[in-house]
């Protein structure tokens, strides 16, 4: 068994190497049926960071992923990547286009739909990771086994995104007040 | 709704090999960590896939940062190459791997850095390329500089180059960064320090290699990169789990 490479901080200067032009776009810029997540990222004093980078991952509308270790197999949809990365603009805003994944198979049962996001900026020595759920699947966010598995109503209020005119909005609070449940990967 | 689906081989943990989120050596730490212990997130369908990018993401010249401008940058030119491999030793093919680093007296080209030391209007510092289906990456580049910063007194960051991979799943994302051999600068530097496995550290220093030099054109170094393994133990745990249910 080989031991693994240690994590270091994208920095302050990840904006050099990291951003893509259709970054933000898990779903092709224009396509139909897509929403906006969009969020910012505060820091414990309530602050904007101004210097991270958001990525998203996530199943296609109907829970499938374009990935052979799938055991369903792999789906590809046109003009979906899946995968979004979007820097942090001066006021800590980001925003990713795509479409409202579908439940995912556990097990164990069946999770609600989801979207796993990772968090890096200049301060933070490795990502955090964490996942955004949809208002609107009350139902399926009760069973789910991820955030079933937190203790308080509190902290899975803070997983769950809210409903806005294009989308949803997700806020991630770094740390203090609010701060967003984050999780070992 | 989504039916049952088999269940899926996650990816070893590898606690203990990662700085901590709180560090507080490294300044910029000190809001940025969270406060609650991070929860246990289980490898599930999401975790275990991951975006498979590819060559439809690099340019033809995206691997050779000397030359993406009219004329050739300043300073060492280096050929910077290895594996990216998991910690099974399996290679890790066709997957993306990005760089990013300041020039060779290590200023770089983003409008945050002006500390007094001269641009190269022929170097961007950044590259981008795909391992072939053994798993080998190759960059050639220039050497950067160190360079000053504010987080204690007298600061200088140790000469590194950013990158990121993606490796086959969620779960082995890594961004890091490559450091050369017997640079002197380790010693104050928190980013370094802040691994807690001495042993750890010195898996980010690349090897000077000079088998792989050119005659009369760069020197090279070697840099192995190691992402998660896999676990087959958590599936037969988590189908136990589903079974007592
Ligand atoms: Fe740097």
């Amino acid at each position: 068994m080989e031991p693994t490479t240690p994590s270091q901080t994208v920095g302050p200067y990840l904006h050099i190497g990291l951003p893509w032009p259709d970054g933000p776009f898990a779903l092709r810029e224009g396509a139909p049926g897509g929403v906006w997540l969009r969020g910012t990222v505060t820091d414990g004093a309530g602050a904007p960071v101004a210097d991270a980078l958001i990525e998203t991952w996530q199943a296609d509308p109907e829970g499938r992923f374009d990935h052979p270790d799938d055991p369903r197999g792999a789906v590809r949809r046109e003009g979906f990547r899946g995968f979004g990365r979007c820097p942090t603009d001066g006021e800590g805003r980001w925003g990713v286009y795509t479409l409202k994944p579908g439940p995912v198979p556990g097990p164990p049962g069946v999770q609600a739909p989801h979207i796993d996001v990772s968090v890096f900026a200049r301060g933070m020595l490795h990502r955090t990771v964490t996942r955004v759920y949809f208002p609107d699947e009350a139902e399926a966010n009760a069973v789910d086994p991820v955030l079933s598995s937190l203790d308080s109503p509190e902290e899975r209020a803070t997983l769950i995104a809210q409903e806005t005119e294009d989308g949803y909005r997700f806020d991630i609070r770094l740390q203090g007040e609010g701060e967003t449940v984050f999780f070992d990967i | 709704m989504a039916e049952d689906a088999p269940a899926v081989p996650g990816y070893r943990r590898d606690p203990g090999v990662h700085p901590p989120l709180d560090y507080p050596g490294y300044k910029s730490t000190g809001l940025r960590h969270p406060e609650r212990p991070l929860k246990v997130l289980p490898h599930l369908l999401t975790e275990v896939t991951g975006p498979l990018l590819g060559e439809d993401r690099v340019g033809p010249l995206d691997h050779d940062l000397t030359r993406r401008h009219e004329g050739e940058p300043m300073g060492q030119r280096i050929i910077v190459h290895g594996r990216v491999l998991d910690a099974d030793g399996r290679p890790v093919p066709h997957t993306l791997v990005e760089i990013w680093q300041a020039n060779a007296g290590g200023r770089y080209r983003h409008k945050g850095d002006n500390w007094p030391c001269p641009l190269d209007p022929n170097f961007t510092g950044v590259g981008r390329t795909v391992t072939d289906g053994q798993g080998r990456y190759s960059f050639t580049t220039i050497r950067p500089g160190a360079y000053p910063w504010k987080n204690h007194d007298n600061a200088w960051r140790p000469a590194h180059i950013h990158f990121s991979l993606f490796g086959r799943a969620f779960t082995q994302r890594l961004v890091t960064q490559m450091y050369f051999p017997g640079d002197p600068l380790f010693f104050q530097d928190p980013m370094w320090n802040s691994i807690p496995d001495p042993a750890a550290r010195e898996r980010l220093v690349a090897r000077y290699d000079h088998e792989r030099t050119e005659p009369e054109w760069a020197l090279a170094y070697a840099w192995d990169i190691v992402l998660r393994g896999r676990a087959s133990t958590v599936f037969e745990h988590e189908l136990a789990l589903e079974d007592d249910d």
